[in-house]
């Protein structure tokens, strides 16, 4: 009896292992020759083995559960005709390819993989290339973008597409990937409960990250350099930001990270070097800014508006041009236990506190805030003058903007 | 005129100060390098010092030089030698010998350190290029300002007031007329005051080829545009040439009416 | 050989020189005397085109003087004050202005004369007083010249150096040059020069031989003569 059970369970997992395992071989040479055809042949849960070779399509629409395997990364080239895959079916993957020549259009936003409300998809260790929109998740759940690369050639930002683009999605895990070179390396507009975790955004005409209108997700240990401006949140709640890097997004109007009317943030333990704003924080309360590290930026923190209830403690702020600019005289926010490196006090009583406390905003910062053509006198003598009297007796910055447990060493 | 010039230079060549600067920038330039390792942040550093000590020391070294050599002087005019080939001289051989030290004390340096082949040299040419207008600046006020007045202690005190005004107080009238003007367009304005005074010209110039000037924002791309343009460069290059031709016109022109 | 025409010189609101007159022809040794203040380094600057006159007319040789800054190639003067480059060796600085001068040099035999061998690699701002006035004139008499001007070439000498000096003077004097000199030392004046030309109030109050001056004054004794012509003046 036993054995007659085990033997039946065992025919169901084969049987359904072959139901899902059909495995469907894609080659130039092949009787099945195009990814089109594999996909109007294959039954759900097959899998399309795509093998090495250059297939020019696109349009291929995936409308069932399909697993679309690449060996040897083949090239699908869209020859700029448009869009390539577009996925609308649930637990779909596609995985190893190298998709090449998406359409560029004014009118329709052409990507090289989309996926239209659809559950339980995968999209993993894809190559993009030449691409107008990369991975476009349009009202999808439950899926992940692991270990892809894509390279884009954008040099503006209106004729040119972002990386991997999330609109009214929900829980997505965005993993491992590395995006050059497009307008918004990746974009979330109305998505929740996102985890973006150790990507890397490089080079992007605009922005290396870009939150709108998202609520309640995460990015971790990942790194933007060299972008537009590095990571722009707007209009958002609930957003975790840890670990991350943000670098040398250097250029007249970039930032490292711009908070935009984001309420109840935590940004933990990131590093912002080189940027020419380390963070531009605008209409935005209640956040915990931790342990931070801010290196050689030319404003490390610039405030604008009205912020409040905002925490910045242990942070190390290193050798930048401009520690703190502030636009009014009314402070609502703590500064405590910061390491300064521009902190000239002394440690009488040796417990690591400086005696007295420290003022980050420059009389400079504040002439600048007020007009900014005054900032054409950078690094004249006077200016030098003027801050060091400010210093010594401050007339012009809030009164209460001050770090009164300055700490002698930094933070490790 | 030539050979003023080369017994000042000699004599200023044999000098304790120069070798003083020359040593200065010598030790600058090694500390900022070896001990920052980086170039581009040394470039930094050095325009610091530039727009405020070379201006200072041509002035200083400048009026002390005059003073100093009065007796010389009168020895010179007693002799076939045109007024102005004197004073000319004597200027250009104080001129030349602290560009000397102020190039070779931080050329040394950096060319041990690899300039030539990281890709600041352009901005380094830069730095010892305004640095040498400066010296060459400065000096000639110097000169003029001790032309004017017999006095040694008054001819210190306009040399250093002089250079407390450009260095200095300019700046601040200029923050106050941005600041009292600031509901007009000031790009203009800012471009004009800035090109007016050397010292500021200089900073400018040097702060616009370096990273920083990043943090110019909209003000320094109007400025950028300006001056990243042929016609730009000439300008301020012209601004930089007229504010050495016409104290040494001045000089020349003074020399020839004076009493000794 | 030297004319001054009309000669007015003001510094400041102090009129030094007014409207005065000089003519020199004949060779000789010609003392400049006056009161502190007459003007006599005032006159010989403006030989020398160190002064710029406000008006008149001065030149030397047949050359204007505000024009021709070459005639001072026909000049050899030694200035009051014998202060030099200090970092300059001796050696250098004789060198220095005959480059300057370009002209034919005798600086040997001075140099023998006033025993500066020993000094002539030192520094100048190591010299005393005395040695850098024997400088001064090495550098003054080294070149031939028809017209020397000597501002108080006594200063700081030792007496066999002034017994060179004198000789130096004499020597010149036979070559027939034109030796102008001020001096406070009236005892050394009386001994070297031909004619006196008295400054007073910017204006040449007297100008002939010492025996002119004698019979002029009825002093026998040229110090009294040169007090009794300055208190005439007052009368």
């Amino acid at each position: 009896m036993q054995f007659l059970d085990r033997l039946v369970f065992i025919f169901l997992v084969l049987g359904s292992w072959l139901s899902h395992g059909n495995t469907i071989e894609v080659c130039p040479s092949c009787p099945v020759s195009s990814v089109k055809q594999g996909v109007s042949l294959a039954s759900p849960y097959d899998t399309l083995l795509i093998k090495k070779g250059t297939y020019k399509e696109f349009d291929i629409r995936v409308d069932k559960p399909l697993t679309l395997l690449g060996e040897g990364y083949p090239v699908i080239d869209g020859e700029d005709q448009g869009e390539i895959i577009t996925i609308v079916s649930d637990d779909v993957t596609v995985d190893g390819l190298f998709i090449i020549n998406v359409g560029t259009s004014y009118t329709r936003d052409y990507a090289a993989i989309r996926v239209i409300k659809s559950k339980n998809f995968k999209i993993q260790h894809v190559v993009l290339e030449k691409l107008f929109f990369g991975i476009y998740l349009e009202k999808a759940t439950d899926g992940i973008v692991y270990h892809n690369k894509i390279i884009g050639d954008a040099v503006e930002e209106f004729n040119s597409g972002n990386g991997i683009q999330l609109w009214y999605c929900k829980n997505i895990k965005v993993e491992q990937n590395n995006v050059q070179r497009v307008r918004d390396g990746i974009y979330l507009e109305f998505s929740d409960e996102v985890e973006i975790k150790n990507n890397i955004s490089i080079n992007n005409v605009r922005y290396g990250l870009h939150f709108m209108f998202s609520n309640n997700d995460s990015y971790e240990k990942n790194t933007f350099e060299n972008n537009g401006a590095g990571v722009a949140v707007m209009f958002s709640k609930h957003i975790k930001m840890k670990d991350n890097i943000f670098r040398k997004n250097w250029g007249t109007a970039s930032f490292g990270l711009l908070l935009k009317e984001i309420n109840d943030a935590d940004i933990i333990n990131n590093v912002f070097e080189e940027n020419t704003v380390g963070i531009s924080i605008e209409g935005s309360n209640r956040i915990k800014y931790h342990r931070n590290d801010f290196a050689n930026n030319g404003w490390a923190l610039k405030v604008r508006g009205a912020c409040y209830g905002n925490s910045f403690e242990g942070n190390n702020f290193m050798y930048n041009s401009f520690d703190v600019s502030y636009n009014s005289k009314l402070n609502d926010n703590e500064f405590k236990g910061n390491f300064w490196s521009s902190y000239t006090g002394y440690d009488l009583d040796r417990n690591g506190i400086g005696d007295v406390p420290y003022r980050p905003v420059k009389l400079f910062s504040y002439i600048v805030n007020r007009t900014p053509e005054t900032i054409v006198l950078l690094r004249s003598l006077f200016m030098d003058i003027i801050d060091f009297s400010e210093k010594v007796s401050p007339v012009f910055t809030p009164d209460n903007l001050m770090d009164s447990s300055p700490l002698m060493k930094k933070v490790q | 005129m030539i050979k003023i010039l080369k017994y000042s230079f000699y004599d200023l060549m044999r000098s304790r100060w120069s070798y003083v600067y020359f040593i200065f920038y010598l030790l600058l330039g090694f500390v900022l390098l070896f001990l920052n390792n980086d170039v581009s942040k040394a470039v930094i550093t050095l325009m610091n010092v530039i727009i405020v000590l070379v201006p200072l020391i041509g002035t200083i070294f400048g009026v002390m030089y005059y003073y100093n050599s009065r007796e010389f002087t009168e020895l010179l005019l007693a002799q076939p030698i045109k007024r102005s080939s004197i004073f000319l001289g004597q200027y250009l051989g104080v001129a030349f010998s602290l560009t000397l030290s102020l190039v070779l004390g931080l050329g040394i340096p950096f060319v041990l350190y690899g300039l030539f082949g990281s890709n600041v040299i352009w901005d380094f040419s830069l730095l010892l290029v305004t640095g040498a207008f400066l010296t060459l600046i400065f000096t000639a006020l110097a000169f003029n300002i001790a032309i004017s007045n017999e006095n040694k202690i008054k001819g210190f005190g306009y040399a250093v007031l002089l250079w407390l005004f450009l260095a200095v107080i300019y700046d601040g009238l200029f923050l106050m007329s941005l600041i009292i003007l600031e509901d007009y367009p000031l790009d203009t304005f800012s471009l004009v005051a800035s090109m007016l005074n050397p010292i500021d010209l200089s900073r400018t110039l040097i702060l616009l080829k370096l990273d920083i000037s990043a943090l110019l924002g909209y003000t320094g791309a109007v400025f950028k545009k300006f001056f990243g343009t042929d016609f730009g460069l000439f300008v301020s290059i012209a601004i930089l040439l007229l504010w050495t031709i016409l104290p040494i016109f001045r000089l020349a022109y003074k020399a020839n009416r004076k009493d000794f | 050989m030297i004319q001054v025409n009309d000669l007015h010189k003001k510094f400041g609101k102090n009129q030094v020189l007014q409207g005065l007159d000089l003519s020199i022809d004949n060779g000789g040794i010609f003392a400049v005397l006056g009161p502190n203040g007459s003007g006599k380094t005032t006159l010989i600057k403006s030989i020398l085109g160190m002064v710029i006159p406000n008006k008149g007319d001065i030149s030397v040789q047949g050359n204007r003087v505000k024009t021709k800054w070459k005639y001072r190639k026909e000049i050899n003067y030694l200035p009051q004050i014998a202060n030099f480059p200090g970092n300059l060796k001796v050696k250098e600085l004789i060198s220095m202005i005959m480059d300057l001068r370009q002209k034919p040099v005798d600086a040997e035999k001075l140099i023998a004369q006033f025993n500066l061998e020993p000094h002539l690699n030192k520094k100048l701002a190591t010299l005393s007083g005395g040695t850098k006035q024997k400088v001064n004139i090495v550098l003054a008499f080294m070149f031939d010249s028809p017209l020397y001007i000597l501002d108080e070439p006594t200063t700081g000498l030792d007496p066999n150096a002034l017994i060179q000096l004198k000789q130096l003077l004499d020597q010149e004097k036979k070559n027939g040059k034109m030796i102008l000199i001020t001096s406070h030392i009236l005892q050394f004046v009386e001994e070297v020069a031909d004619e006196v030309i008295y400054l007073l109030e910017g204006k040449i109050y007297f100008k002939g031989s010492i025996a002119d001056l004698r019979k002029k004054t009825g002093k026998d004794n040229f110090e009294h003569a040169i007090a009794a012509i300055a208190s005439q003046s007052n009368d």
